[in-house]
């Protein structure tokens, strides 16, 4: 009997253990594929011509992605400045002063937010924000404010949920603790709270950024995809993400590569970004 | 008429470039192209099925009426940014185009731009669908799709003082045209040929004629 159920115990955690390496097996070939049609090009092309290139015309043999990189970082980075003070200030309000009810209210709908698909941000960006953006501001409207607006509303339970985890987690004795010397609430917050949990925050910045980043379908309806440098918040630009999705159609030959290359590019920053992320919340933890 | 009621034909999209691959990789019967083959194309055989317009697309709010072929190439090459230049109001002109690889893209580079490249601030969208969408929601923006598609959501200009219409385009005054191709590699099979033959046929034809292209015959 025994000798059975112990049997019973191993072959499940071994069925177990063979689904979890399932998942790191399909990182590992995800990484082989794209590693081994994105390299081909930078031995041929020159790595420095193609991250350090200004001019995209693959059909032509021009392979240079680096407005996209700069384009990349533009819409993350004005992700994050509409963003990071809307989420933040959720999040602290959620811990700090919600009740119960509003509590049982606002989380649901964050989560239902997270689960909208990003086609449909994309259809109301082209829908709402860019006649906005073009008949009060100017510009054709598909721009760098639009899709920071959007990538900024998509980016917000990222943010919500993580910097919510990481406030809960400051111990009760910390609270407790500067409310006995007098602080008032507000100043518990910023004074006690925030810097315990600075880590935690910065963290879910940065995993917003990566979402930002890599989002595509949003991007391409919005952003206008013109290859040049944005000028203003009013120019259109091209994400890396947005050249894959929007040349792989009809690429081929050498044209194909460069979008793997692409791809290349754009997986090196967000394993950066993941790196960075993950290290701050280790730091969290080890605290 | 023949009945083909027993056919089936399994069509793939996913743009002129995929078809030329296909057939080169013999992967298909027959690839179909909206351009012309290039240098390293060139064993494959083609059959031209029609012809298509490229009209030259703006807002149906917008002023402008009639541009020259000049003009054109100079909004798409950067030279001219405002529509005050062509007669418009004092706006910039918000200039789409396809994306790089597009059939309608590179016949509009060889028969518009004419070597000239198409300016880096240009505004780019992947598909004729959402280069109309565009053109349509943004009174300033102007593009260029295949005539067929062109409705009352959207304007095409006059090119050279000829409207695109397929009766311009038969007498070939109106010049912005590309062909419809068959591409073929090596002998067609009996049933592919049949195919082919049905589409050259008037019934053929006529079903194309529906679709806003050019017919090969009167």
């Amino acid at each position: 009997m025994i000798e059975k159920s112990l049997f019973k115990e191993r072959l499940v955690k071994w069925v177990l253990v063979l689904f979890a390496l399932s998942s790191l097996l399909f990182l590992f070939l995800i990484f082989m594929f794209i590693f081994s049609e994105g390299l081909p090009l930078f031995l041929k092309v020159g790595l420095f011509k193609i991250i350090g290139g200004s001019k995209w015309a693959p059909t032509k043999g021009f392979f240079g992605i680096f407005p996209m990189i700069i384009s990349s970082f533009l819409v993350t980075f004005g992700a994050l400045v509409i963003g990071a003070p809307m989420g933040l200030s959720c999040a602290i309000y959620l811990s700090e002063y919600s009740g119960k009810k509003m509590k049982m209210f606002l989380k649901p709908a964050l989560e239902l937010l997270a689960g909208i698909p990003s086609v449909v941000y994309g259809f109301l960006g082209v829908i709402y924000i860019v006649p906005l953006v073009r008949d009060y501001l100017g510009g054709s409207g598909f721009s760098l404010l639009s899709t920071s607006i959007i990538l900024g509303v998509m980016i917000l339970p990222t943010i919500i949920s993580i910097t919510f985890d990481s406030l809960v987690s400051v111990p009760r004795t910390y609270r407790e603790g500067s409310l006995a010397m007098g602080a008032t609430k507000w100043q518990t917050i910023y004074k006690v709270i925030l810097p315990s949990a600075k880590s935690g925050i910065l963290a879910s910045f940065i995993l917003g950024m990566g979402r930002a980043i890599g989002e595509t379908m949003a991007v391409i309806m919005i952003a206008g995809n013109a290859l040049k440098i944005p000028g203003s918040i009013l120019d259109p630009l091209r994400t890396l993400t947005g050249n894959i999705a929007l040349e792989l159609s009809y690429a081929s030959g050498d044209h194909r590569l460069g979008l793997f290359s692409t791809g290349v590019v754009l997986m090196v920053i967000i394993m950066l970004l993941n790196y960075v992320a993950n290290f701050g919340i280790k730091r969290k933890i080890a605290k | 008429m023949l009945d083909h009621r027993n056919f089936v034909i399994d069509v793939q999209g996913g743009g002129s470039t995929a078809g030329i691959q296909a057939i080169m990789n013999n992967t298909v019967s027959i690839g179909m192209s909206s351009r012309d083959l290039d240098d390293k194309e060139k064993m494959l055989n083609t059959i031209t099925i029609c012809h298509d317009g490229i009209a030259i697309i703006v807002n149906p709010q917008n002023p402008v009426r009639s541009l020259t072929l000049q003009q054109i190439r100079d909004i798409f090459s950067g030279k001219i940014r405002d529509w005050k230049e062509l007669g418009g109001i004092d706006r910039e002109v918000d200039a789409v185009t396809r994306e790089e690889g597009s059939g309608t893209r590179s016949a509009f580079e060889e028969l518009v731009m004419k070597g000239k490249a198409i300016d880096d601030s240009i505004m780019v969208q992947d598909s004729n669908g959402s280069v109309k969408e565009v053109v349509a929601t943004d009174p300033y923006a102007m593009g260029y799709i295949s005539l067929g598609l062109v409705d009352q959501k959207v304007r095409s200009v006059i090119v050279d003082d000829v409207a695109p219409s397929i009766k311009n385009i038969k007498t070939g005054r109106y010049k912005i045209v590309r062909p419809f191709l068959y591409v073929t590699n090596g002998e067609l099979d009996p049933y592919a040929k049949e195919f082919v033959n049905f589409v050259l046929s008037k019934d053929g034809q006529n079903i194309l004629i529906k679709e806003g292209l050019v017919s090969l015959y009167d």
